[in-house]
């Protein structure tokens, strides 16, 4: 199953490369990662996806915050959560195309952000599901390029994530 | 508040943390804070002929006394050269605090002489690491780095220090931190009570119980709970092999090592067992043999400080999460207040059992043949008699290895020092060093084999530079034994290279560096030369004997069986 793991680290130089490591060590498999800080500049918040059996997440969560510098950890996949990934995708935007790419865009929500005369910049904000589908509903031959931040989450309620 | 170099700090702190010896060698990188320590009477120096010794002679001293044992090592090769004595220790859960130097922080990433990434090196292999970044921080940073290595789950620390961190003339205020401030982390200071209660609960009502303690009770300092513990509940108690000398090996209770090379008896009750007390034991892949087919009917309670490490392999029905000595302290004070004991039809019953595996020849039975040849078992026994079972032994990695802990009775923590996770080879010599060094009146043994003994036989030069009266107890069987057994059982006899051409004369490289070599062939010289050698308390004494080639460590698990299922000798099988 997908989890959507959630991390408070300490905002110092190798702290990344320590958790990115355990998972390479250990035979885990990351998914897609984010990591910038927070309000508290001497923290990091780190998301990270990642598919296993509930034995192998239970001992990537465990190992996780054995990690001196993880202070805070939760599976957000475990409760109620939102979770939004961006994405920013360029879209050969001609002829015909032009138009069926502007309401496609219209009907994902998403926003042209960047025109040329053939090509559209669309930016997408959602799950990791309605971006896939928005790539599908476009077709891969019309895309030029994408590029995606991966997934960041937060829990739904009163639950907060901090120190 | 003095004003202090960061070289300076590092000795001072040192001094004041309580170090008194700490394991080296000088480089480049170092320079500064050599020249410091020249300056500092309290802090002595050993100077290692290899990096790798320095690490193996720092653990040992933790093994022997759960204190962080401190390495200095320069930058680049003096780093790398530090890797297999952090693995080692890492592996083993041993405290350690690694001070590498590091180029000048304004060459890092050029490549410079010298050179090497060690954080990223070492860091699958620590328990935390540092790099300073200001001397300043010298202080605070080293007072994590042990607090970290001994806390909790003990680990390797590494501290990589720049060169331009530890300037002489560049000066900073100075105080020893009583304290280290770390808000993420926070070992289990007691187990969950209610889980304890439930564990006592299980362990009164079961029939066929078992305590399987490793090194983790050594580690936490339990043994007297265990102890305690376990007669408490009259059951049997079987050790991993870091866990020997946790629970007195003479006692009746104690049935022997488990697992790959474990005892008749005790695998037979382990996989017999309705309940298993694991206490500071991991579940190991030399333990269990097959994870699904690990003991049918028992249901598992696992006491252990570090959460990751239960339910890893096999599923805890009652995981208690804790310092093993509290754990167990309060288990000891539930069964109390519960007031009942286990029923004695059903102890007696399992006793019988026991007995019955266990049979007349003891735990470790072997063919002692007509004494034409020496056999392997037969010098640790005598050894174990020479020394009345109260020494220090280290061994290294192989059939002598398995045969120390088969045979030698340890009756106290901390006496077994040994590679049991990484299995280093090399690792015996320098560790027994450093016991002696710490421990200059107890009788330290080195039990190896002409293989692993020269993976570091250069510290017999070190041995003389400090007067390490080490005992090495060499069991020479001219081939690297457990590689050639493996050979011999599943490779038809094809021995690639599992034996050594030209071995050296270990009498004569022995007095080369200045010891004493004795050479042992005949079985009747065995017992006198031993105790000769123990009686020379202030010499270092290479005692090479030339053992059995022939000769098999059994019993043996068989490869993806249940723990019932061995090799006893070369022809029967369970």
């Amino acid at each position: 199953m997908r989890h959507i793991i959630s991390l408070l680290l300490e905002n110092e130089p190798g702290a990344l490369s320590r958790v990115v490591g355990l998972f390479s060590q250990r035979n885990y498999n990351i998914e897609s990662l984010t990591v910038a800080p927070t309000e508290d500049p001497t923290l990091s918040r780190l998301t990270l996806t990642t598919i296993g059996h509930d034995e192998t997440i239970e001992q990537i969560t465990k190992n996780l915050n054995k990690l001196v510098e993880v202070v805070k950890l939760v599976d957000l996949s475990e409760s109620s959560h939102i979770e939004r990934e961006l994405m920013l995708v360029k879209i050969k935007a001609t002829g015909a195309q032009r138009a069926e790419v502007k309401r496609t865009t219209d009907i994902f929500r998403g926003q042209i952000v960047d025109v040329t005369s053939s090509v559209y910049t669309v930016q997408l904000a959602g799950t990791s599901d309605k971006l896939d589908s928005f790539i599908q509903a476009v077709g891969t031959s019309s895309i030029l390029e994408t590029v995606r931040s991966g997934v960041t989450g937060i829990a739904r309620g009163d639950k907060v994530l901090s120190v | 508040m003095e004003l202090l170099s960061g070289a300076e700090m590092i000795v001072r702190f040192l001094r004041d943390e309580g170090v008194k010896h700490i394991y080296g060698y000088p480089g480049g990188a170092l320079l500064h804070v050599y020249d410091a320590l020249f300056k500092e009477p309290e802090v002595s120096h050993i100077l290692v002929r290899h990096e790798q010794a320095a690490t193996h002679m720092a653990d040992g001293y933790a093994r022997a006394t759960g204190k962080a044992g401190v390495v200095l090592v320069t930058s680049g090769p003096g780093a790398t050269n530090a890797i297999t004595g952090i693995a080692t220790a890492y592996m083993d859960s041993i405290p350690m605090v690694v001070l590498s130097g590091q180029v000048p922080s304004t060459s890092v990433g050029t490549d410079a002489f010298q050179e090497t990434d060690m954080i990223g090196i070492s860091r699958p292999i620590v328990k935390h690491s540092f790099m300073i970044k200001h001397p300043s921080e010298i202080p605070e940073v080293l007072k994590k780095a042990f607090y970290l290595a001994e806390s909790g789950r003990p680990g390797p620390v590494v501290v990589d220090i720049p060169k331009d961190m530890t300037t002489p003339g560049e000066k900073y205020e100075y105080t020893h931190p009583q304290k280290a401030k770390l808000r993420s982390y926070s070992p289990a200071l007691r187990g969950h009570s209610g889980q304890i209660r439930k564990a006592s609960e299980m362990l009164l009502a079961a029939k066929r119980p078992v305590i399987y303690a490793g090194g983790g009770v050594i580690l936490g300092g339990a043994s007297a709970a265990l102890t305690e513990l376990a007669q408490q509940l009259t059951a049997p108690v079987t050790n991993t092999l870091m866990g020997l000398g946790s629970y007195p090996g003479s006692d009746r209770q104690f049935v022997g090592m488990l697992g790959m090379h474990g005892s008749y008896t005790a695998n037979l009750a382990m996989h017999h067992a309705d309940v298993i007390l694991a206490v500071g034991a991991r579940f190991d892949d030399r333990v269990v043999n097959s994870a699904a087919k690990f003991c049918p009917s028992a249901k598992i309670i696992h006491i252990d400080i570090d959460p990751a490490s239960i339910s890893k392999t096999i599923k805890a029905d009652v995981p208690i999460v804790g310092p093993v000595d509290s754990v167990l302290a309060e288990m000891v004070a539930t069964l109390k207040d519960i007031g009942e004991a286990p029923s004695k039809e059903a102890v007696a019953a399992w006793w019988k059992q026991i007995e019955e595996w266990r049979g007349e020849r003891g735990l470790f039975p072997y063919e002692k043949g007509d004494g034409s040849v020496i056999k392997p078992q037969t010098v640790i026994e005598t050894l174990s008699q020479v020394t009345g079972g109260n020494a220090f032994v280290s061994s290294d990695v192989g059939q002598h290895q398995m045969f120390a802990a088969q045979y030698y009775r340890f009756n106290k923590p901390n006496r077994w020092i040994n590679s049991g996770g990484l299995g280093t080879m090399g690792f015996g010599f320098p560790a027994a060093m450093g016991v002696k060094l710490n421990f200059p009146d107890q009788d330290v043994a080195c039990v190896t084999g002409e293989g692993s003994i020269q993976m570091n036989i250069q510290e017999l030069s070190t041995c003389m530079q400090y007067g390490l009266a080490v005992k090495i107890v060499n069991l020479n069987n001219g081939a690297l034994g457990m590689v050639r057994q493996w050979q011999d059982m599943n490779y038809s006899s094809r021995h690639s290279h599992s034996y050594m051409e030209s071995l050296p004369d270990f009498v004569k490289l022995a007095e080369a560096y200045g010891h004493v070599g004795m050479r042992i062939t005949d079985l009747k010289d065995l017992q006198p030369m031993m105790a000769e050698a123990f009686a020379m308390k202030d010499r270092l004494v290479f005692l090479d004997i030339a053992v059995d080639i022939s000769e098999h460590v059994y019993p043996m698990q068989i490869k993806d069986g249940s723990m019932r299922d061995m090799w006893l000798s070369k022809t029967e099988r369970t």
